[in-house]
């Protein structure tokens, strides 16, 4: 009897320790992303990408809730970049699942925020340990993709995200989402969760090029013609949402605030553009903005870190001198 | 004892709060570089902030060094072992330096402003340089190294002096 009462309390406990991943390092995760030929020089994520520049036209609406100077009314430049998931720097553009929006401002020296964002909602987990257990399934093939996501639940948002998902034929046609939430602070020190999405004003029917940079080449024209324009859409959490977790959605319905566009009106190649020198680490933040304890939020940090120390050193020794990133 | 055998009480509280603070920040470092945790950012902010602090510890210190007269070394030493001595006690004035100076500048190049305490902010580069950063970032890892091999030295000779010779140096700082 005594024993069985034992088996009973320790099961879930075993259950449990059998459901959590290990716990892998920043340097594991960045050795997985580069996977088995690191190209020296460049990101071991998103590692082709195109700078674009621009500035942020705000229209004051999110400045009672941020104390962050750009919110108020007025225009505030950034550098950016366009880019796409994956670890190689020539891979063709339109393969990739994910495409991204980097965006860094520089309000003043004391004052820097930047931004990474993805075109899926959601993330298909909620921590980074469980991420990592993604990333080797995607590594080794469909039929291990199939068996993580049997077995992870929590990723149903994210594939109904991904099932009606269809591939625009630009950059600019694309929405860019936070994924992780954050708060805003307003000068009276109330802090509201958010999440925000860069929304297009343009729609581009997918493309049937297969031109390896079919979408930079697109971007590049695109830019050059006329500035593209983006909406800066916040959503507002409300007491029942959960900030924490970026698998989840917050229900329709939310309070939504848009805080002014985000217009591109320049582009050049990453190697010749400022964009690549930049760490587009989300947890550079100002005054008015802080960050939520999403594990998956929280784990950016020390992994972009990473890659950037091995990227800006190897870039240090030379490696990409004669590069052109073609 | 005599004042002359035993260093200045406000040196021996800088001594001791800072070995406290140097360690505590070295032991952070080597952790929070490799954590994907979410106190992770937490452990970086005041990494950072601290590291600030420690900058103007360690000049308070060496002021306070230059007013202050130091108990003599033990007769018995040899020229090299006083030597050694005196070199090994500015090299560590000179790490303490050199650790928080990179930390600044490596951030300072990549564009990072440092958040004090949330008292104030410290300036970062309009521009980032990514050479520059990738310098600071592989100097503040090789001296954080070089510190660590330097106080390990620095605690063996202490431990040296007290238990092996017996003679006043540990008791001097205590
Ligand atoms: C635990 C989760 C994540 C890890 C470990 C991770 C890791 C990385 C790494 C190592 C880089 C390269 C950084 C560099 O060398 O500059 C990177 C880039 C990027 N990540 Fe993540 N990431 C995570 C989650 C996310 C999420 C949730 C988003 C979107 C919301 C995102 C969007 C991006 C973008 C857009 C870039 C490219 C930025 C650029 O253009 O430089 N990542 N990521
Ligand atoms: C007494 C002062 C300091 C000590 C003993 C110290 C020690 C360390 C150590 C041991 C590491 C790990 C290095 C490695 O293994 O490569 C580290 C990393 C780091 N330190 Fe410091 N540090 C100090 C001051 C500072 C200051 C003042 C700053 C910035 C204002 C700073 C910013 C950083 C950053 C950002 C990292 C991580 C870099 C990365 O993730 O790539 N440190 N520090």
């Amino acid at each position: 009897m005594k024993a069985l009462y034992l088996v009973l309390l320790l099961a879930p406990a075993f259950g449990f320790s059998a459901d959590a991943p290990p716990k892998v390092s920043a340097q594991q995760f960045v050795d997985l992303q580069q996977g088995n030929s690191a190209f020296p020089g460049f990101r071991r994520a998103h590692a082709k990408g195109i700078c674009v520049s621009g500035e942020f036209r705000a229209n004051g609406q999110l400045a009672n809730y941020s104390r962050a100077s750009l919110f108020k009314p007025g225009s505030t430049p950034f550098i950016g970049r366009l880019s796409i998931a994956g670890n190689n720097p020539t891979a063709p553009d339109l393969k990739a699942p994910v495409r991204s929006l980097a965006l860094s401002f520089t309000s003043s020296r004391t004052e820097q925020w930047r931004l990474a964002m993805n075109t899926p909602p959601v993330m298909a987990v909620a921590d980074p340990h469980t991420f990592y257990q993604q990333i080797q399934a995607i590594q080794a093939g469909p039929a291990a993709v199939k068996q993580f996501f049997a077995t992870h639940p929590q990723s149903s948002e994210f594939l109904a995200w991904a099932a009606q998902y269809q591939p625009s034929g630009s950059f600019a046609a694309e929405t860019y989402h936070s994924i992780n939430a954050f708060y805003l602070v307003n000068a009276n020190g109330q802090q509201q969760a958010v999440r925000w999405a860069m929304q297009p004003t343009v729609a581009v029917a997918a493309t049937d090029l297969t031109d390896a940079d079919a979408l930079q080449q697109e971007i590049t024209t695109r830019i050059a013609a006329d500035q593209v324009v983006f909406d800066w859409v916040f959503t507002l959490a409300d007491a029942t949402d959960d900030e924490n977790n970026s698998s989840k959605a917050w229900p329709a319905g939310r309070q939504q605030i848009n805080a002014g566009q985000i217009v591109l009106n320049g582009s050049s190649a990453q190697l010749a553009g400022d964009c690549h020198a930049i760490n587009f680490d989300p947890l550079v933040l100002p005054t008015g903005i802080k960050a939520t304890a999403d594990p998956i939020l929280r784990a950016r940090s020390a992994a972009y870190a990473e890659s950037y120390r091995r990227r800006a050193k190897e870039q240090l020794q030379g490696a990409l001198e004669g590069s052109n990133n073609d | 004892m005599t004042n002359s055998d035993r260093f200045s009480l406000s040196m021996r509280l800088l001594h001791w709060g800072m070995a406290a603070l140097v360690i505590s920040m070295l032991a952070a470092g080597l952790l929070m570089i490799k954590s994907l945790e979410p106190w992770q950012l937490t452990i970086m902010t005041i990494h950072k902030a601290s590291g600030v602090l420690a900058f103007v510890l360690v000049a308070v210190r060496l002021i306070n060094r230059l007013r202050h007269q130091l108990p003599a070394l033990p007769n018995e030493l040899s020229h090299w072992q006083t030597t050694v001595a005196k070199a090994s006690h500015w090299l560590l004035y000179g790490l303490l330096f050199a650790m928080p100076v990179s930390g600044y500048l490596m951030q300072y190049f990549a564009g990072r402003p440092i958040e004090v305490f949330g008292w104030f902010r410290l300036p970062a580069a309009l521009q980032v340089d990514i050479q520059n950063y990738a310098l600071f970032r592989e100097l503040h890892g090789w001296l954080a190294f070089a510190l660590i091999g330097l106080i390990a030295l620095h605690i063996g000779a202490a431990l040296h002096h007290h238990f092996i010779r017996k003679d006043n140096v540990l008791k001097s700082m205590l």
